[in-house]
């Protein structure tokens, strides 16, 4: 491993400025969990490191009528271990509490999970089926994107050089909606995802017909991957198993898997279908207030 | 459902058989044992590998000029500074190819065999230094096709590895045509022709298992200081200092008594601390630089470059009558040697059948050279490749009979005076004990519901090894004893000996401080190794306790002034045996620096009278037909250990063969790419199972003595890895219907066999 040098700015527009000197130089570091990983296996290089955790703006975790601001530097452990928070996206503690090990939720985020861009991220497929939004600063201001449009390719995000996630933004929950989060991984932990689904569904007040919903799947692409055409299916359906196994086939037709030590293709598309079908009745169920 | 662990004991003892707390425990919870990487010398320097990328290449020229001009580098070295390069084949003779072998895995000369294969080594004021040189060595590679199937590697026109050096015995033939089958062997015993005539139910099925390794968490690590005058110290991680200071001693060209090794404590080895990679390696480094160096290896080269249990494939043939009785059976194994021969598929041989009572049988078997590392003792080797064939095969043939599985192998369970098809004769051994405490277990008499739920059982054997222990013990004046011992303490024989030692002064455990020490300061001892170390160093402490007591009796005579056949020693107490005299041992103790000096008792021995060992696993699991996941719902682990001298630690041995076995069963795999790359060299993706993945692992002890040891002992620590492969193989059976014949069963592996109807 090389020398780094290590900044830890308190101020946004101080990072702001290291990270627009720097240029593709900087890495921000926010858990560690991946950043020194990579770099220590010299997997990537760089010259600065830009420690996030004394940036107020990216430290927040606010929830009020406008949903949940989600700080880039929030490590999984403070989302799941707040209970209001919890209880408004149990599909995104799905992902946070799964991540890792207990010791390594301690130190990992969302946003990091995000900015990585890896394929398998568990969190960034409920992040994008409920509809968040990053938040980004740079040299030029601040912009905003789709999280479904944030990651690019493995690795790979929508950052320019100098910009900085700052926060997630989720909307508050739409009455009757649920989501659910669930990876399959050969072990019960401490495992990578061989293909995982986040489903969120929202319902009528009857709670016997789905007026929207969105289907996002990791692990089978370049990219996690809005499965529209699946989520679209279920638009204005009653609530049926065929229903269901539509979804669950579209979505399976919406992956482009590669074969690796992980998986295989006809697996993986396999268990997407499989995954979908299972995530669909978990969000409906909680769309029903009945989990 | 009862969760206990028993112990069906038939002798007690005073200490032998209790559950002391171990002497090594308390600095081992508070982090203050030493282990390798904890050594810090004066001066020390950092060493580090650069290893081939390529699993099969040929090395034209290795430039080095660049990475010793880069500051701070103290050292580097290649093959070429191994003294094996500038001899001759006329200088070495016969053991041309042993040493050429032993010395090119250090660092490779002519080729590169495996991915990770050493072929330079820096030493450098820090690691980041010695990193940044390992860039700057230019290596000229041709690269070659590897071969990585053990299959491919026999046909004709594979690439061969060793076209040069290997005159081989291809497919039992001697030949003169290079290959890279290294050795053939055939055992037979009766007519297995005939035996198969006689049958009414015939199974015959190929299997394949694949590399897995070891997985011990701590890294391999050597620190070597050359010092000027020619004396070599060593300190790692090894379960057997003597064979390092041997093999070092070797490669390197000196004389033993020039290479003094210290085992550090002992991360976990599980067989594969025998084979050792970096101590020539840093003693090299050391005498080029002038100064203590330490090299670590970091987990990819753990899995890259030492030496995982081989891969293999199996036939296996099995008949039986409709009395329930084997006729017949054969099996064929070809196992993975790595990239030198010395694959363990003799002793997968000798274990294939060695549960059965068996007229007539035939066993063959390959040694088969591969572009992987050259693999390594692991645990029961070549056992658990051969277990998984043959005890799914014996499965199958019970229930075409009809037979329940347990009650067949009891049919045809080998006893005292069976003879296994390789020839020896089995003395006192406890399979069908073993057997029947499977049929009384309240797991196996608890009958198993649900869907996709299935239960396998399986058997497993390990013959056990005696070999050369020493040990010297000391009287302190306080009535303790010093005990000197040079097996290093894997799963706590520190205190299994001690116990012994104990138990035959007839004083407490806690009076016994037991030490491994370096190989200058104790006798030659074998590898911890061959579920050797409780049976034959524990033997070793017993007569040298018996040589204490001696001297004790003869030294109580001499202050009484009588004659010493009157004096006993019983319990701890020496007594004339019948004047009102005697000493504690701690009363005598106190006396001897003014009665003619201090009592040291001393013994090195070489036992024969290792009991075998034999193990039966029921396990129950449930099968996600959906994801083709396999759940372990229970398991029963049940073993003959002779006398368990210690049984808190036998039950973690046999519940850590459980686990390891369970590892191999459902998940652990090399995975390799196109070009015999592994592509899964961490912990995230080589999947070994966690505390998450298991249920509690319950035991059963069956004690039938050993009538070769002194309490009974039998080795404990290998055969319990033996049955878990096929006994889950044979639950997943049950469960789905698909007999699985290659490992690992994988979730995918188990969707597919459903897709492809298998």
């Amino acid at each position: 491993m090389r020398a780094i040098d290590y900044q830890a700015p308190t101020s946004l527009s101080e990072a702001v400025s290291i990270m627009a000197a720097n240029g593709d130089r900087a890495r921000p570091l926010a858990g560690g969990t991946d950043v020194l990983v990579q770099l220590r296996g010299g997997r990537r290089e760089a010259d600065v490191v830009l420690d996030t955790k004394k940036i107020p703006e990216l430290n927040g975790l606010n929830l009020n009528d406008n949903g949940l601001q989600l700080g880039a530097a929030v490590p999984c452990f403070q989302i799941y271990q707040n209970s209001a928070v919890a209880a408004a996206y149990p599909g995104l503690i799905d992902a946070a509490g799964m991540i890792g090990s207990i010791q390594i939720q301690g130190r990992a985020t969302v946003g990091g999970n995000l900015c990585n861009a890896a394929p398998s991220g568990d969190t960034i497929p409920p992040v994008i089926t409920l509809s968040g939004e990053a938040h980004i600063n740079g040299p030029n201001g601040w912009r905003t994107m789709p999280a479904e449009n944030f990651c690019t390719g493995p690795g790979r995000n929508a950052l320019e050089n100098g910009e900085l996630l700052v926060a997630i933004q989720l909307p508050a929950p739409a009455a009757n909606s649920g989501t659910a989060y669930l990876r399959f991984i050969p072990r019960n932990e401490m495992d990578i995802a061989v293909a995982g689904v986040s489903s969120t569904v929202q319902l009528d007040a009857s709670g016997q017909t789905i007026q929207s919903a969105r289907i996002a799947l990791a692990s089978v692409g370049p990219t996690p991957i809005l499965a529209t055409a699946a989520g679209d299916s279920l638009a204005g359906k009653a609530i049926s198993d065929d229903a269901i196994a539509e979804a669950g086939q579209l979505a399976s037709e919406a992956a482009t898997p590669i074969t690796d030590m992980r998986g295989t293709i006809r697996q993986r598309h396999h268990l997407v279908d499989v995954l979908t079908r299972r995530t669909l009745n978990i969000a409906i169920r909680r769309a029903r207030g009945e989990e | 459902m009862t969760t206990a662990n028993q112990v069906l004991s038939e002798v007690e003892y005073d200490v032998v058989g209790k559950r002391p707390v171990r002497p090594d425990g308390v600095d081992k919870v508070t982090g203050r044992a030493q282990y390798g990487a904890d050594l810090n010398l004066t001066g020390l320097l950092q060493g580090r590998v650069l290893r081939s990328p390529h699993a099969h290449a040929r090395i034209r020229s290795v430039d080095t000029s660049k990475a010793e001009a880069l500051d701070g580098v103290r050292a580097v070295i290649t093959a070429a500074d191994l003294p094996f390069a500038s001899m001759s084949k006329d200088e070495l003779g016969g053991d041309y190819n042993r040493f050429k072998f032993l010395s090119d895995n250090f660092l490779a000369s002519n080729k590169a065999l495996y991915r990770g294969h050493a072929i330079a080594a820096v030493a450098a004021d820090n690691a980041h230094i010695a990193e940044a040189a390992l860039a700057l060595i230019e290596v000229d590679y041709e690269v070659l096709e590897p071969v990585i199937d053990v299959r491919a590697a026999m046909q004709d026109g594979a690439p061969l590895l060793h076209d040069d050096l290997v005159h081989t015995s291809a497919m039992g033939e001697v030949s003169e045509k290079p290959s890279n089958v290294a050795s053939y062997m055939k055992f037979e015993k009766g007519d297995a022709a005939a035996g198969f005539a006689q049958a009414n139910v015939i199974v015959e099925r190929e299997f394949t298992t694949a590399s897995v390794h070891q997985g011990y968490i701590e890294p391999h690590n050597a620190t070597a200081h050359w010092r000027a005058d020619g004396q070599i110290n060593v300190w790692c991680s090894t379960q057997g200092a003597f064979v390092v200071r041997a093999n070092t001693a070797d490669v390197l060209r000196v004389d033993v008594s020039d290479v003094r090794v210290t085992p550090m404590e002992i991360g976990g080895g599980f067989g594969g601390k025998v084979s050792f990679y970096l101590e020539p390696v840093a003693a090299l480094l050391s005498s080029k630089a002038g100064a203590p160096v330490k090299v670590l290896m970091s987990r990819t080269e753990v899995f890259e470059g030492s030496g995982p249990a081989p891969g293999s494939w199996m036939r296996v043939k099995m008949g039986a009558n409709r009395a329930g009785k084997i006729t017949a059976a054969e099996i064929e194994l070809a196992f993975e040697a790595g990239a030198y021969p010395g694959s363990p598929v003799m002793q997968g041989a000798t274990c294939a059948f060695a549960c059965y009572e068996l007229e007539n049988g035939a066993v063959e078997g390959y040694d088969v050279m591969v572009n992987k590392p050259k693999t390594s003792a692991y645990r029961a080797p070549g056992s658990p490749q051969a277990a998984f064939g043959v005890e799914q095969v014996v499965d199958e043939v019970a229930q075409k009979l009809g037979v329940d599985p347990v009650e067949f192998r009891l049919n045809n369970a080998v006893t005292e005076g069976s003879r296994k098809v390789e020839g020896p004769v089995f003395q006192k051994i406890g399979l069908v004990e073993c057997l029947e405490a499977a049929q009384n277990h309240d797991h196996y008499r608890t009958p198993l519901s649900g869907p996709n739920r299935g239960r396998g059982i399986a058997a497993g054997f390990w013959m056990n090894r005696g070999f050369h222990s020493s040990v010297n013990m000391t009287v302190n004046p306080d009535g303790t004893v010093n005990l000197i011992e040079g097996s290093v303490d894997i799963g706590g024989s520190r205190a299994s000996i001690a116990q012994q030692a104990a138990e035959t002064l007839g004083i407490g455990y806690d009076e016994i401080k037991p030490q491994v020490v370096d190989t200058d300061s104790i006798g030659f001892t074998m590898v911890t190794g061959g579920s050797r170390t409780t049976f034959a160093t524990g033997w070793a402490a017993i007569l040298a306790s018996e040589d204490i007591k001696t001297q004790m009796v003869e030294r109580a005579a001499s202050i009484w002034d009588v004659p010493a056949e009157d004096v006993e020693y019983d319990s701890g107490v020496i007594s004339h045996k019948s004047e009102e005299l005697s000493f504690t041992f701690k009363e005598l103790a106190r006396q001897l620096y003014t009665t003619g000096g201090g009592i040291t008792g001393t013994a090195s021995l070489d036992p024969t009278g290792e009991g075998n060992s034999f193990g039966v696993h029921v396990v129950d699991v449930e099968v996600d037909p959906d994801t083709g996941k396999t759940e372990i719902l229970r398991y029963t682990a049940i073993q003959d250990a002779g006398k368990a001298v210690h049984p808190s630690y036998v039950e973690g041995q046999i519940q850590g063969g459980a686990v390891q076995g369970i590892g191999w069963a459902l998940n652990e795999e090399y995975y390799f790419g196109n070009n015999g790359q592994m592509m899964n060299s961490s912990f995230l993706d080589y999947r070994m199972p966690t505390s998450l993945d298991l249920p509690m692992i319950d035991t059963v002890i069956v004690e039938v003595a050993n009538p070769g040891h002194p309490y009974g002992v039998r080795g404990v620590g290998e055969v319990p890895i033996v049955p878990p492969l096929a006994a889950i193989a044979n639950a997943v059976e049950q469960a789905t219907g698909k007999r699985m014949t290659a490992l690992p069963i994988t979730p995918g592996s188990v969707l597919e066999a459903e897709w492809n109807g298998g």
